[in-house]
């Protein structure tokens, strides 16, 4: 653990990702005692700009309080990315485990299907997937994974393709052990790496999805978020250019936070491939 | 076999190789389609205002949509390869029809966003790897990390704050000015003006992807040992910079830009929307608030194929630029 600290830190713009999103975190984690009212709620004069009636960063035309809007959105992107990012992982191994150990017949159908979701337009069929399910949470949720899954599943497959030959699993056949408890206890913790970085990444996707659907009018009606903001202020863009400026700053320095984040964790965790660029 | 009839029978194979997969996406579309609350009767019912369980019974006979699933899924099958992707009961029109109606405006958008990111793109790596580690290099890579991370529908209303708003430059949405009735060149000028915004902030996110590849590619052929050879040759940097490392580093950068496709889809329907461009993903966007879920999936349809297409194409330009890959 020291050690990996160690190699973390040589990269600066890396430790900075980190700072941002632990800011963002204890943003989101303490929303309801800075803003302690419903974001959605009308909190004074309309369309005050920043620094105006009280409004650090001005309201919106329904009177709305944008930095409120901000700090309880910052909950919503941190939990649908997070969330969506894990379903697709557990999906993504799923596939990418059984293909790659078994081979054969069921890696062809598996990565057959794989190639399937990974040539379909994603963003359409995420908008097509919470359309057609209703926008709530969990609707989102499903649709940012169905869409992101793929890249997991080739990426385990290929890791369980290069260790299922290995000395070490081919003890655990001589010991005995059955195809799952190898997968899983020998196989799987040895291609965490990896994974944990592609996860990094897809996290930041997830939330520019997620702000892409809340922008076209698919978020969750009952949950204030970044998208929705933005797409709620786009009609007033000439009277009150704040409502979408601010909301659109905090997801460029979160995904770009967690971006850096995610590239520190590679030259932490994978050392070998530190030299590529 | 000359090289010629291997690339033939290698086109041929893939066109074949394409076919399950788009089979695959009808039938995805049609369990979508079934998956949604109510069916084609429901929405004329509720379009009529009143209909007596009776007429919708009979409407659903007519329909076909009494008959068992396998039925109606090889009826609807049959229905998508004659072109037939259903009725937009909104727009009055059958959706096919609609969404050609449409294509012209995204073609447009999207040939110039890949031509602006992929020749900036380009560009830019190439600028960054040859003055690596300077001030320059560094300007690039953070202005790509930024882009990278940038939501577009932000980017476009941001443009539109400064370009449209603030400075009064360029028309704030729509593709030509209907009001003024414009013909010959001066309405190319005028869409071309009205293109701008739009192409610029669709392209700006793979402009910032094919900057890094393109930079990463560089670096990666400046370390193969025809460099070497080409040095020890006397040959100047200049001479090995662009006539040799700059041809290899093209070729994933050309492969990306064809997976890249799908994605630019995507974007499509965020920028259109926020520019009101009449294209198909503002087609989508509106067939969204309409409730027309036909029309949403046969966009969502079309734009499969379009990838499968476009994929299809990069790989046979790619044999030709790159005589090394092996096509049998």
């Amino acid at each position: 653990m020291s050690t990996f600290w160690q190699r973390y830190k040589r990269n600066k713009s890396a430790v900075f990702g980190l700072a941002v999103i632990i800011i963002v975190i204890i943003m989101a984690a303490t929303a309801n005692f800075l803003y302690p009212f419903d974001p959605f709620r009308l909190a004074g004069k309309p369309l005050s700009g920043p620094g105006m009636n009280g409004f650090w960063l001005g309201s919106d035309s329904l009177g709305r309080d944008v930095a409120a809007g901000i700090v309880h959105g910052a909950k919503t992107s941190l939990l649908i990315g997070l969330i969506a990012t894990l379903v697709a992982i557990f999906i993504g191994i799923v596939f990418g485990a059984f293909a790659g150990y078994y081979g054969g017949r069921l890696d062809d159908i598996l990565m057959r299907i794989t190639e399937i979701f990974q040539t379909i337009p994603s963003f359409i069929f995420a908008i097509l997937l919470v359309a057609i399910m209703k926008p709530s949470i969990v609707s989102i949720v499903i649709a940012i994974a169905v869409v992101s899954w793929p890249g997991v599943a080739r990426l385990v497959r290929g890791e369980f393709l290069a260790l299922k030959n290995r000395e070490f699993v081919q003890a655990c056949h001589t010991l005995g052990m059955n195809d799952l408890r190898i997968m899983l206890r020998e196989i799987l913790p040895n291609c965490m790496s990896p994974i944990i970085v592609i996860g990094s990444l897809m996290v930041a996707t997830a939330i520019l999805i997620e702000s892409g659907l809340a922008f076209l009018g698919l978020g969750d009606p009952n949950i204030m978020s970044w998208g929705f903001q933005i797409g709620a202020g786009r009609t007033m863009l000439r009277s009150a250019w704040w409502v979408c400026t601010f909301p659109g700053v905090a997801i460029l320095i979160t995904v770009l936070a967690i971006n850096l984040v995610g590239e520190g964790l590679n030259d932490a965790l994978n050392p070998r491939l530190r030299e590529r660029n | 076999m000359t090289r010629s009839t291997k690339i033939v029978k290698y086109v041929s194979r893939r066109l074949f190789q394409g076919v399950p997969i788009i089979l695959a996406i009808i039938i995805i579309n049609f369990f979508l389609l079934n998956l949604a609350e109510g069916d084609a009767v429901d929405v004329l019912a509720g379009e009529a205002g009143s209909a007596t369980p009776e007429y919708m019974a009979q409407l659903r006979a007519k329909f076909g949509l009494d008959q068992p699933l396998p039925v109606q899924l090889l009826v609807y099958l049959k229905n998508v390869l004659a072109l037939d992707l259903g009725y937009s009961f909104r727009h009055d029109m059958p959706v096919s029809d609609l969404i050609f109606d449409r294509f012209f405006a995204t073609g447009l958008l999207m040939t110039c966003t890949i031509l602006l990111a992929v020749g900036f793109g380009v560009l830019l790596g190439l600028l960054a790897a040859m003055r690596l580690n300077t001030w320059k290099d560094a300007v690039i890579t953070v202005f790509a990390l930024i882009t990278y991370a940038t939501p577009l529908f932000w980017v476009g209303l941001m443009m539109i704050v400064v370009f449209s708003l603030k400075l009064g430059w360029l028309p704030t949405s729509g593709m030509e000015n209907v009001a003024a009735f414009y013909e010959g060149w001066d309405r190319v000028k005028d869409i071309a003006v009205h293109l701008i915004l739009p192409t610029v902030t669709l392209s700006l996110f793979y402009l910032a992807l094919y900057t890094r590849m393109m930079r990463a590619s560089m670096l990666e052929q400046y370390g193969q040992d025809y460099v070497v050879t080409a040095r020890a040759k006397g040959l100047t940097e200049r001479r090995i910079t662009f006539v040799h490392v700059l041809r290899n580093a093209l070729l994933p950068v050309v492969t990306m830009a064809g997976v890249q496709v799908g994605a630019l889809i995507g974007g499509s329907v965020i920028v259109e929307s926020v520019f009101a461009w009449p294209g198909l993903g503002m087609l989508a966007f509106e067939s969204l608030f309409a409730r027309d879920l036909n029309l949403l999936l046969g966009i969502f349809m079309l734009s499969s194929i379009l990838v499968i297409v476009v994929n299809l194409i990069v790989d046979i330009i790619y044999c030709f630029l790159d005589p090394r890959i092996e096509v049998s």
